[in-house]
């Protein structure tokens, strides 16, 4: 699938995001997809501080930055007011964090996808509270340190399945992308923004900061997340319909997480553990998708 | 035309008539007939609005925060822990300058649970940049809820009309309904200088350094101070149009009076009778109300109270550790007068117990009997509370 970008961008080029930054690229990609006719809700995340400070801003979209979870809420309310006065042909979209989506802002995202409010939800998922320096997350992946999961302490526990989550919904649409393979993410926000409804695209941005990682390799991080499946790319239509729109090479975990910093500390059996998580995952996804795309 | 109706009834009327476009609720007790009656209004298409249901009071608050950023009217309601939880955003709405009107049923916080009337919900509020009015009486509801939108849009600052649980928001009053085209008169439609427009993009609530924060802080309270010389100009114009108004405070028999109750809500109805009854024994009492609670007419309540010898002010309300907030008030206000009342302050009426009027006569027979008032405030009606310690010690 290839998608032409327009000429255009609706990013200026200059913004304060780290050197590597996924969120930005992400941030690039999206408003690619959405086009000029867009109202932006920016609750507390990284972007918060990537946009610029007042009197600057580097998007050309209107932009309403808000509290940190109240994402979907306010986008609710744009979306009304915006529909009183007859703007129906604009879209309005949160652009937030995994910490203002998983944890923070989750009450209101169900709430408002519960409603069917007619936005588009996207999170960059950056996998802890980069902005405020690397905190954990319920994003945070099995076995990764952060500032407040340190040395022994390292994260027990699995990474929220939002897409999961959002699908339980039965929202008309919810699916993932990756800033390493863009055409598809653009062709989703194409896809979502021509939906009515709750819309759901779960971003995999990489950090370099708070990965561990040279800033050179965020996208290649990113691409190795879908080709080991631990981010597999899909999409999931009125809830139940499950499509995965890329066949990954099925790369070991461990050649992804012995790149990154924060999983520096892991034994070659966390290892082996992780491997067989990321494998039952990907084996519950195929039997939700039934096939597999012939890529 | 008059109608019988409750308080909470007033306040869905008056959004009607002021065309509300978009309203975001969630329900809390007593909260609930304001918002009922309004669906009710959307249902049967008497109101074209958009009525957001949310899951949250938070979401309801945040909700109108797009929508009134968007360029619409925009209305809430709630009381007590619903206003508790909005808190976070309720500094929002007044830092974006945004013109959302609130309905807030004074209701006492938990625990233990209590649905009943209390001040504290609201006033705990007080720094969060919201004007804030409290009514009296179910006319007094409908007009301030009418004046509560063009106040709002004319400073750009959000409004809280207060109305006390039950007193007010569950009894039923004959209330005078103004029609459409008076209403239209007085409240002209919407229209904000700025908005979320994707033909004239820009950045709403970004990130403020210390070289701009201050400067906006400061815009705030301008914006705050000509609320107080715009409310009596507002009310000319509803006077015009309605033949009533209220004032940021209204005296009842201050000129010559020796000691004035200082009140707010519905206990402000029981201190007019006592007032009347004291004065035809030939005492010489004297009531003020204090309707605009912020901003604070300073200046109003000085010019009534100074020339009294003593103030009781009666607060259904406490702040621990300190005292009644609006006696904290008023002695704030007559600090800097040379010859000042001593203020005596009352708590009466916590969590919905009756303020009678035999408990204001008595407030009044110990304020004259007093030389002078109490270091804290007085708690009027207790029974005997043990005091109980922790059980860490030195």
């Amino acid at each position: 699938m290839k998608v032409e970008l327009p000429d255009h961008e609706l990013m200026h080029s200059g913004h304060v995001g780290c050197p590597g930054c996924g969120a930005a690229v992400a941030m690039r990609f999206l408003l690619n997809g959405l086009g000029e006719k867009t109202v932006m809700v920016i609750p507390a995340c990284c972007w918060s501080i990537i946009a610029g400070p007042y009197p600057q801003s580097t998007l050309k979209v209107p932009v309403l930055h808000t509290a940190f979870e109240t994402g979907a809420a306010v986008a609710t309310g744009i979306r009304a007011a915006l529909d009183v006065r007859g703007e129906r042909d604009v879209t309005v979209v949160t652009w937030a964090g995994d910490g203002g989506t998983f944890d923070i802002g989750f009450q209101a995202l169900s709430g408002a996808v519960e409603r069917n409010e007619d936005f588009l939800y996207v999170c960059y998922d950056n996998e802890a509270y980069m902005n405020t320096g690397i905190q954990r997350s319920s994003s945070t992946p099995y076995g990764a340190w952060t500032t407040t999961t340190p040395g022994r302490d390292w994260k027990k526990m699995r990474k929220k399945n939002i897409v999961e989550a959002l699908a339980a919904h039965r929202i008309p649409y919810a699916a993932t992308a990756s800033i390493a393979y863009p055409d598809d993410l653009v062709a989703k926000v194409k896809k979502a923004r021509s939906i009515r409804g709750s819309r759901f695209i779960h971003i995999f941005s990489s950090c370099p900061t708070g990965w561990r990682i040279p800033s050179e390799l965020s996208i290649k991080i990113a691409r190795m997340a879908v080709q080991t499946n631990i981010f597999p790319l899909y999409e999931v239509e009125g809830g139940v319909r499950y499509t995965i729109n890329l066949k990954p090479k099925g790369y070991l975990v461990k050649e992804y997480f012995r790149l990154q910093g924060r999983f520096s500390h892991l034994t070659e059996e966390d290892l082996d553990q992780i491997q067989e998580m990321v494998e039952e995952d990907w084996e519950l996804l195929l039997r939700k998708a039934g096939t597999m795309p012939s890529l | 035309m008059w109608q019988v109706m409750e308080g909470s009834h007033a306040v869905a009327e008056a959004v009607r008539l002021a065309g509300v476009q978009v309203i975001s609720a969630y329900p809390i007790t007593p909260q609930t007939h304001i918002v009922e009656r309004i669906s009710e209004f959307c249902a049967a298409g008497l109101l074209e609005a958009r009525f957001l249901r949310v899951e949250s009071e938070h979401s309801a608050l945040a909700a109108l925060i797009g929508a009134s950023t968007a360029g619409v009217r925009t209305f809430t309601a709630t009381s007590s822990q619903g206003l508790a939880y909005m808190h976070e955003l309720l500094h929002w709405a007044s830092g974006a300058r945004l013109p959302i009107v609130m309905a807030e049923v004074n209701r006492a916080l938990a625990p233990g649970w209590n649905i009943w009337t209390d001040q504290t919900d609201s006033l705990s509020q007080r720094d969060t940049g919201w004007i804030q009015l409290y009514c009296e009486d179910g006319q007094e509801v409908l007009d301030t809820t009418l004046q509560a939108f063009r106040l709002a849009e004319w400073v750009n600052l959000p409004v809280m009309v207060v109305l006390d649980a039950f007193f007010l928001s569950h009894t039923h009053e004959p209330v005078q309904v103004p029609s459409q085209e008076e209403v239209d008169r007085f409240l002209p439609p919407f229209s904000p200088s700025f908005r979320l427009n994707t033909e004239t993009p820009c950045a709403f609530n970004q990130l403020a350094t210390p070289a701009v924060y201050m400067e906006m802080r400061y815009s705030i309270q301008q914006a705050m101070a000509s609320a107080l010389e715009r409310f009596p100009q507002l009310e000319d114009a509803f006077q015009t149009i309605m033949g009533r108004r209220y004032g940021a405070v209204e005296e009842v028999s201050t000129a010559d009076a020796d000691v004035i109750l200082v009140t707010s809500g519905t206990v402000t109805s029981t201190a007019r009778g006592v007032v009347e009854a004291l004065r035809n024994r030939g005492e010489k009492v004297g009531l003020l109300k204090i309707k605009l609670f912020r901003p604070f007419p300073a200046e109003a309540i000085r010019r009534h109270l100074r020339r009294a010898a003593k103030v009781a002010v009666l607060d259904r309300n406490f702040s621990f550790g300190a005292g009644g907030i609006f006696a904290q008030e008023v002695r704030a206000a007559l600090c800097n007068l040379k010859d000042r009342p001593q203020v005596f302050g009352y708590i009466v009426g916590l969590g919905g117990r009756d303020v009678t009027p035999a408990l204001i006569t008595e407030i009044c027979r110990k304020t004259w009997e007093r030389a002078h008032p109490e270091e804290a405030d007085e708690w009027m009606g207790l029974t005997e509370v043990p005091y109980e310690s922790g059980t860490a010690g030195p």
